[in-house]
């Protein structure tokens, strides 16, 4: 029965989604809605899963003192201070200190919690008491500093200035420049192996540069841009076909083959 | 001056290429260091030329404007920014370009999005549309004019569950009023709702599940905005008219910007694009001469 439930659910949901597709009546709209809640939901159970996965491998990293030990733990104290940006709000004018010491005194507790269930046996209840203790002068300071406070239920810390800042001003900064230092390594790689040793890469060569170049200006730019269109227009266009038929027919194929359970690979074995 | 400065040392820049090539065919190949000051300043000098390329509007482009020009004032525009900064370059100034068009019209846009960062540079493409003086004078407000609902995970489902309901996927606006209380959505159910639907794509989930999962399944009129690496993809998409309209990269933002007539960060930075793949051609050009020079000495090398 452990195994045939699964493939009974897969069977059923899976037939009644392909049905729900040709039935424009109302209650198939219902099901239909109901089913990608669930999605959604499971979706979302996804995402707190992959958060406790990041923070076991990075508290394993740093307690075991693996090379490049602190990046992990770089990543884990940006985790909890973006959360816990987005979830208060800093009142206007008011000192930024008691902020600042809160979310210290968070850190540090937080810690002692994570190294006293996941850490080594020694001292495991001293942490756990240290980390009771300072989430309750958490809890104080939560209560009794009025220049911030928790907002769960409302989207203000979404605009919390801190929020803001460290995205705009760390985040967007840190991706655009490992997306910009992508330029400099394309160029070497192409310098040292992007070569015509064949028909086929002669081919590849040649519409790059034509692509490439269609904004030269002046005639030639012409001659390029029209050229450029047609590669793009007509043997792009043919293979990128080509590309998404074969995908369809891949997809069809391979959700026949779970709706039926001849693919079991979802179930943990092939 | 700056800009003469930045042209004249390009010219020694692209002089300095022909000495390169030289060196590469007597058989002392570019260090990989030199590859990347080139491109660095390839990419630097054209900022500061402040020129723009003399660019023609493409088919796509054009029909995507013609699609656009046929909405009324007061019509509904669904706008999905799904991507995030590193894509931004590329499509950040076509949403911005976007919106001042939009709201000089007085269109009235709803935005989501199928990434977490979306409604972030959502946000940031509106506070750099309202700069506009024309706009800044039609005092706009949230809730009426636009209204922004966040993001929702769910990727392609979200997009399926909106058929049905809107309201079911964003219960709430990114300002956390609900649904019902917002005065631009008081008619707006599902997509049979909205006049127009605008992606911002650079992935997945992008503009692929929005044409396969929404406009197939739901026969709204949708446009998209792509990035340079995803906008081949699209062709077929764009030839059989499930997409109306194509802005590919940072040449498909110049040339949007180029026909709304706002001028803006992609005319700029197209030109720095240009000279960047200008210099790439030329290190692949010395790389093959040096290829084929090297083959050419070890054939003659061999009895």
């Amino acid at each position: 029965m452990k195994r045939q439930l699964p493939l009974i659910l897969v069977f059923v949901f899976g037939t009644l989604m392909v049905i729900q597709y040709f039935v424009p009546h109302e209650n198939s709209e219902i099901v239909k809605g109901f089913l990608l809640d669930w999605i959604v939901i499971i979706g979302i159970f996804a995402l707190a899963l992959g958060l406790w996965s990041l923070v076991q491998v990075s508290v394993a990293k740093i307690n075991s003192r693996k090379e490049n030990w602190e990046y992990p733990l770089v990543t884990l104290i940006s985790l909890t201070v973006m959360i816990f940006f987005g979830f208060t709000s800093h009142a206007e004018n008011a000192s930024w200190w008691g902020y600042f010491l809160a979310i210290t005194v968070f850190l540090v507790a937080l810690w002692m919690f994570l190294q006293g269930f996941m850490g080594q046996a020694a001292n495991r209840n001293m942490k756990l008491l240290g980390g009771l203790g300072l989430l309750i002068v958490f809890s104080l300071l939560a209560i009794f500093d009025n220049s911030w406070e928790f907002k769960f239920y409302t989207a203000e810390g979404l605009t919390n200035q801190m929020f803001v800042h460290f995205f705009d001003y760390i985040m967007i900064p840190l991706q655009a420049t490992m997306f910009a230092l992508l330029a400099f390594f394309i160029t070497s790689a192409s310098y040292r192996a992007f070569r015509a040793r064949n028909l086929l890469a002669t081919l590849l060569l040649i519409s790059a540069l034509i692509v490439m170049l269609r904004f030269t200006p002046g005639p030639w730019g012409e001659y390029l841009a029209k050229t450029s269109a047609w590669v793009m227009n007509v043997p792009n266009l043919a293979a990128q076909r080509a590309i998404v038929i074969g995908i369809g027919l891949g997809i069809v194929a391979t959700a026949l083959k779970v709706i039926l359970g001849i693919e079991r690979g979802y179930m943990g074995k092939g | 001056m700056l800009s003469t400065i930045a042209m004249v040392l390009s010219l020694i820049v692209g002089l300095s290429l022909i000495y390169l090539l030289i060196r590469t065919i007597q058989g002392h190949p570019v260090e990989r260091r030199i590859v990347f000051i080139y491109i660095g300043l390839a990419v630097v000098l054209p900022l500061l030329m402040n020129k723009t390329l003399p660019l023609p509007i493409t088919k796509d482009v054009q029909k995507l404007y013609d699609q656009l020009e046929k909405l009324q004032p007061g019509s509904k525009v669904l706008c999905a920014f799904d991507y995030d900064p590193p894509s931004a370059p590329e499509l950040q100034p076509m949403a911005v370009a976007f919106l001042k068009y939009a709201f000089k019209k007085d269109l009235k846009i709803i935005i989501m999005g199928l990434w977490p960062q979306g409604p972030q540079q959502a946000q940031q493409a509106i506070e750099e549309a309202m700069l506009d003086p024309i706009i800044a004078g039609k005092n706009l407000v949230q809730g009426e004019d636009w209204v922004n609902l966040g993001f929702q995970s769910g990727n392609e489902f979200v997009i399926q569950s909106m058929g049905t309901e809107f309201k079911r996927m964003f219960p709430k606006d990114n300002r956390h009023i609900a649904y019902g209380e917002i005065p631009l959505l008081q008619d707006v159910v599902n997509f049979s709702n909205v006049d127009f639907v605008i992606n911002f794509s650079a992935g997945k989930p992008g503009t692929t599940e929005w044409v396969q999962f929404g406009v197939d399944r739901f026969g709204f009129e949708m446009v998209a905005g792509n990035t340079a690496v995803q906008a081949p993809m699209m062709y077929p998409y764009l030839r059989t008219g499930q997409l109306k309209g194509l802005l590919g990269g940072m040449s498909g933002a110049a040339e949007f910007e180029k026909i709304l007539d706002e001028k803006g960060k992609a005319s700029t930075f197209l030109l720095a694009q240009t000279f960047a793949h200008a210099t790439v051609i030329i290190f692949i050009i010395i790389g093959n001469l040096a290829f084929f020079s090297s083959r050419k000495k070890k054939m003659a090398g061999t009895p």
